[in-house]
């Protein structure tokens, strides 16, 4: 999919029904791995917002009505293949994308999305699955207002999961493939391996990316500074 | 226009399609038993029976909550996870895989649904090219009434409710399956399917499916397929 188009049309192929000329409001993603606090600071800005008078809604990865609990069930089951996990949080994505984002959009709202295709394209990527053709897969997504990327260091995600949680997840620490022996050697080589793949998209994605090591505090103001001048574009 | 992988494997792929009520699973399962009296492997798989996916696609339908998007992806959700669980193992064993509906069905119904059909066709490009594509090709009146005169009701998505063609179902149906089989006919050239006409005898196209196979395949059968190291019970 072409990297370079303005703000809520088609990446690639269009969806079936949806007239992109009808779509009014604002589409804000934020990116980032696990534990980094992207819930807290989607919370804080659709306070903030709210707060001024704009209408919000939230949505992120796997909350689709449709997949959530197969999708659950799947993970639980820990038999869930790369290729099949990839199509599965599509399914995901997809639902969202038509039952509450553009929906959303057509009714002027602002959307905060709590992840976007960029992440699951990064861990099919990361699983050694063909990222050219799950992007053109993915081409069903609207080009976002802005894409935030929460970037830090391994070594400061795996002091946050083991403060955090106490626990590695299965998922998280790509145990599937997987990438070590035991899941925290697993953990930060695949976690490396994601940020690599983010850090390659950030320039043909636009992301703008924000140092997550910083204070919360201090990256919710600069993803205010952010926003509010979004929110001026006409 | 559609490119899947090339099967590389020992074990060859062969797939029916054809609009509800052509005929094909009964002449897959015909085949099958035919392969399987040579001692030779033999596996099955259904469309849309993934075990990890069934939960979610069943909830979709019953509630009705699918979109042409959504019903094309959980259906090539449960494509995926029988063809990287199951197919693709089974060809590499070297069986003969025989599968009930193939991407072929996603294209018709998909396309006929209003997505775009280069992209369900770049959403299978993940999946093996058959070695053999037997399409049963029936008038949709002759199909309608197997369908209408063996069963009790249609359901919502399989008579294409949701688009909204008609408010009477088996005029919905029938509009739904005579675009599915545009999309067939359409294909049929491109897609190289072997086309059975499927108003035969059920005995007369089983006679040709197995000529096509000997001929094409005939001799990867005998040399390059698994066997079964098992006494096969010809008493049942």
């Amino acid at each position: 999919m072409p990297a370079k188009c303005s703000p809520l049309e088609f990446y690639g192929r269009p969806l079936p029904g949806v007239d992109t000329s009808e779509l009014q409001g604002k589409l804000i993603v934020i990116e980032g791995p696990d534990s980094i606090g992207r819930s807290t600071q989607i919370q804080q800005l659709r306070f903030w917002l709210e707060h001024r008078g704009y209408a919000v809604v939230d949505t992120g990865m796997a909350r689709s009505a449709l997949t959530m609990k197969g999708i659950q069930d799947a993970k639980n089951g820990h038999t869930l293949g790369p290729l099949t996990m990839g199509l599965f949080y599509m399914t995901d994505f997809a639902d969202r994308l038509e039952n509450v984002v553009i929906p959303a959009l057509r009714a002027g709202f602002i959307v905060l999305t709590d992840r976007y295709i960029f992440s699951l394209i990064a861990r099919a990527a990361a699983r050694g699955q063909n990222v050219r053709w799950l992007k053109e897969v993915a081409g069903i997504a609207l080009v976002p207002h802005a894409t935030f990327y929460l970037r830090t260091a391994v070594d400061d995600l795996v002091a946050r999961v083991v403060c955090g949680t106490g626990r590695f997840d299965y998922w998280e620490s790509g145990m599937d493939v997987p990438y070590g022996k035991n899941r925290r050697d697993s953990f930060v080589k695949y976690q490396a391996k994601l940020i690599e793949i983010l850090d390659g998209m950030a320039k043909q994605y636009d992301f703008k990316t924000i140092d997550a090591g910083k204070k919360p505090l201090l990256i919710f103001r600069r993803l205010q500074r952010q926003i509010a001048r979004v929110l001026q574009e006409r | 226009m559609s490119k899947f992988a090339p099967n590389r494997y020992r074990g060859k792929l062969i797939v029916v399609e054809g609009i509800d009520g052509s005929g094909k699973s009964t002449q897959l399962s015909l085949l099958s038993q035919w392969l399987r009296s040579q001692r030779l492997a033999v596996s099955f798989s259904e469309w849309n029976s993934s075990g990890m996916v069934k939960g979610t696609t069943r909830r979709g339908k019953k509630k009705q909550m699918f979109t042409p998007t959504t019903f094309s992806l959980i259906h090539a959700t449960d494509f995926a996870d029988r063809h990287e669980r199951y197919i693709l193992p089974m060809l590499k064993a070297g069986a003969v895989v025989c599968a009930d509906r193939y991407a072929y069905t996603a294209f018709a119904r998909d396309v006929a649904r209003g997505v775009s059909r280069v992209w369900v066709h770049n959403l299978y490009s993940m999946a093996i090219k058959p070695n053999l594509a037997f399409y049963f090709r029936v008038p949709l009146d002759v199909a309608l009434d197997r369908i209408l005169g063996g069963r009790a009701a249609l359901k919502y998505y399989e008579a294409g409710m949701d688009l909204d063609l008609s408010r009477n179902v088996v005029e919905s149906f029938r509009i739904f399956q005579s675009r599915i089989l545009e999309e067939y006919e359409a294909m049929s050239g491109e897609m190289g399917f072997h086309v059975i006409d499927a108003t035969q005898s059920i005995e007369a196209q089983q006679q040709q499916m197995r000529q096509i196979v000997t001929d094409r395949i005939g001799k990867a059968l005998e040399n390059d397929i698994l066997r079964s190291p098992l006494e096969i019970d010809h008493a049942g």
